[in-house]
């Protein structure tokens, strides 16, 4: 066989295939992603439209304030992972490793946040199937808003564990230099992943958090 | 064949312990794997077929309750569709012949291949219990709100091995575009790839796009179920049509998935048993392409009368009709491709022959169903039961059996037996027409499907249905016995035997672990036969 350089899986060519072959099967893989999280918004819009009255009330028990920062901790936490990207692509080490963990501490801290909200919502009883009391004249249509709200966020907040466990697993390779301007594929393709974590947020937010609030 | 490629050891002599096979990472081995358990599915899933068709030998429903019957059915459909069509070609063949036929190593990520086996496993496992152990009476259709609300049955944990399995499903698809857009060796353009990896790249765009669909709509009926809520349930202000739009958006495409992979297989046979190029090679292509976007437009016509828009209603049987022009296109190159030619009978051939008449049969069949005034007749009686077996059954499952003699030299390195396949694939095509021909007049004359019994003027359409059944049975279990037969006393076959091109007939039978003693180059298009 052809001498294989060291990160270069033998089933490939060389570094380049390999790269390619990787970057394409994450597009692919976030392809599918936003089908996943497309039937939860296709199914959100039908609702939406047989009760538009339920769903506006029951969007005002969502909290726009920590909704709001917890958007504003996925931009962040999005931008400080392109910024970790970079430095490895320009040979950094040190404060790519600083920005990697950087960016699984704010995803935590969007758990945390997001943690607190359902607690909130545990006391309020508005958890389907779980603690819910129906109060007012949409309780029953209200409930379907809360389902999905809670199959979307849930699902989201999946992705966002994950993301963490691999941001961590990529600034521990990257603390320990496995990565540099000629091999940094698994951290782009990380980084990628991160990306749509941060994108699915972007439509959650307005849908269940802005939309018909007034 | 030269001693020194002799010499070198075949993937199936490249270590012999369980744990070379159960760790593997090569292709091949991957895709022995699968053929292993997709038949032990298959043969589950034909108990199943075997007691519906015992049961409607009569018109009283006296071997099983309507209930059994239920779940009977439920599991024909949900082990048949999931476990056994969906995985055959492009999990085996595709498997074993999509990183040969481009030049490759390997798929482009070999291990998320053999996790994918395993997913597939567990999903299998899981499912077939719930489906023992209780059952599930709602058909593999999951219909909302009965599988919701008012199934007392095992419709949760099913689910969820459904859910399992289409991730198995998803990465194949995944892995099979990366590897096709990547690993193409020196020389292999797109218009050089045979019609087999464009088939397989067209069902992997929907393997990637549709499944996640289907996952998601499986993973919120568990959610119903578990939480009581209801976006599918009337009663509780969901839209039931909506859980059929999602159903469908993922299980119409899932036609195509078992379709296209077929029409690969069968443009590979055809071309080497009558020693030709194909004919019109672009437009084969194109309309591989175009079947599978169309495919992913068609969905509503399972809604004619779910109660739908009129309005769409008509636009997905426009787009209905639309989606017969490729296929049409590619039953009319086929047959342009043998039109004069000097015709091989091999076993592989008369499979192919059988499924261009079987699929011609149950696409036409289809436009009935897909003309909004028609269909209202017809929908959820036999005629629909006996189309969509031409389709998966007639065409699918012809050619995936077709495919496995086909290249049978090349993955086991042996041959079998002629005169017995040539007799099985004759015995399928009769056993297969005399048991879903009949349905087709059932269904005209109305007899609706999914009773456990039925008016004794359907008797004679049922008995013959039935009889065909055991014929068809017969042809399923011979292949195992001479396939058997043939790993011990089979004939070596050589790089060659069928004298066909294509880079699998270059390399050695069975081939070496890396495939290619060094990268092929290919200088020309697919199917360099030396005819015109």
């Amino acid at each position: 066989m052809n001498a294989h350089a060291p990160h270069t899986a033998e089933q490939f060519d060389d570094a380049a295939q390999q790269r390619d072959a990787a970057t394409l099967g994450m597009w692919a893989f976030l392809a599918t992603e936003v089908l996943f999280f497309g039937v939860l918004f296709a199914a959100y819009t039908v609702c939406r439209v047989i009760w538009p009255d339920a769903f506006a009330s029951a969007s005002r028990h969502t909290d726009l304030t920590l909704g709001g920062l917890e958007t504003a901790i996925l931009l962040t936490s999005s931008f400080t992972v392109a910024l970790a990207v970079r430095d490895v692509q320009l040979g950094g080490r040190r404060l790519a490793t600083g920005l990697l963990c950087g960016t699984a501490v704010l995803g935590l801290v969007f758990l945390a946040i997001h943690g607190f909200e359902y607690y909130h919502d545990y006391k309020a009883a508005v958890i389907p199937g779980i603690r819910y009391e129906e109060v007012g004249g949409f309780a029953a249509q209200e409930r379907l808003f809360f389902f999905l709200y809670y199959v979307t966020t849930g699902f989201h907040a999946l992705h966002v564990s994950v993301g963490v466990v691999v941001l961590l697993t990529m600034a521990l390779r990257t603390h320990r230099a496995a990565f540099g301007p000629g091999y940094h594929t698994p951290l782009e393709v990380s980084a990628l992943y991160w990306h749509l974590v941060d994108i699915v947020w972007i439509f959650v937010f307005p849908l269940y958090y802005q939309v018909g609030r007034a | 064949m030269l001693p020194a490629e002799q010499a070198a050891p075949s993937y199936l002599t490249d270590g012999n312990t369980l744990r070379s096979w159960l760790a593997t990472h090569d292709h091949k081995r991957i895709a022995i794997l699968y053929a292993v358990s997709i038949t032990f599915f298959f043969f589950l899933g034909g108990i199943a077929a075997a007691l519906i068709r015992l049961e409607l030998a009569t018109p009283a429903g006296d071997l099983m309750s309507a209930d059994t019957y239920n779940k009977t059915f439920t599991f024909h459909g949900v082990v048949m569709v999931w476990f056994f069509l969906i995985p055959s070609i492009p999990n085996t063949l595709g498997n074993f012949l999509l990183p040969i036929m481009i030049g490759a190593r390997d798929v482009a990520f070999p291990r998320l291949n053999l996790f994918s086996w395993y997913l597939y496993v567990a999903g299998g496992i899981f499912t077939v219990a719930c489906l023992l152990l209780g059952g599930v009476d709602t058909g593999w259709t999951f219909y909302t709100p009965f599988s919701t609300m008012f199934s007392n049955s095992n419709v949760m944990l099913t689910v969820v091995g459904v859910f399992i399995v289409g991730f198995s499903s998803i990465l194949t698809g995944l892995n099979f575009i990366v590897t096709i857009h990547t690993m193409r060796t020196t020389g292999m353009t797109w218009f050089r790839l045979p019609l087999f990896v464009w088939s397989m790249y067209g069902v992997s765009l929907v393997m990637l796009l549709a499944t996640p669909v289907l996952a998601m709509t499986l993973a919120l009926i568990a959610a119903e179920r578990l939480l009581g809520v209801g976006i599918f349930d009337p009663a509780l202000g969901g839209d039931p049509l909506l859980f059929q739009h999602f159903f469908w958006f993922y299980s119409h495409p899932a036609v195509y998935i078992m379709v296209l992979p077929a029409m690969g297989v069968v443009s590979e046979l055809i071309t080497a048993g009558v020693r030709r190029r194909i004919f019109g090679y672009r437009f084969m292509v194109y309309s591989i392409i175009g079947i599978a976007v169309i495919g992913f437009l068609v969905w509503g016509h399972h809604m004619f009368v779910a109660g739908q828009s009129m309005y769409a209603s008509i636009v997905f049987s426009i787009l209905s009709f639309i989606i017969a022009v490729p296929s049409a296109i590619k039953v009319f190159n086929w047959t342009a491709t043998l039109y004069k030619g000097d015709i091989a009978f091999g076993a592989p051939m008369i499979y192919a022959l059988g499924f261009v008449g079987l699929f011609m049969l149950g696409g036409l069949t289809g436009l009935f169903l897909a003309a909004t005034a028609l269909d209202v007749n017809l929908t959820d009686t036999y005629f629909v039961v006996a189309h969509f077996h031409y389709i998966m059954v007639g065409g699918s499952v012809m050619a995936y059996l077709g495919g496995i003699h086909f290249w049978w030299p090349k993955i086991t390195g042996r041959m079998f037996s002629e005169a017995w396949a040539r007799f099985a694939a004759i015995l399928m095509f009769l056993g297969f027409n005399l048991t879903f021909f009949p349905q087709f007049l059932a269904g005209a004359e109305g007899m609706p499907r999914r009773y456990h019994q039925y008016p004794a003027e359907y008797g004679l359409l049922n008995i013959l249905s039935s009889a065909g059944a055991v014929l068809l049975a017969a042809s399923y279990l011979l292949p195992i016995g001479y396939f058997l037969w043939s790993l011990r006393f089979g004939e070596r076959a050589g790089n060659d035997p069928w004298g066909a091109e294509g880079l699998e007939w270059t390399t050695s039978s069975p081939p070496p672990t890396h495939n290619f003693e060094a990268p092929p180059v290919v200088t020309e298009g697919p199917y360099a036969y030396t005819h015109p």
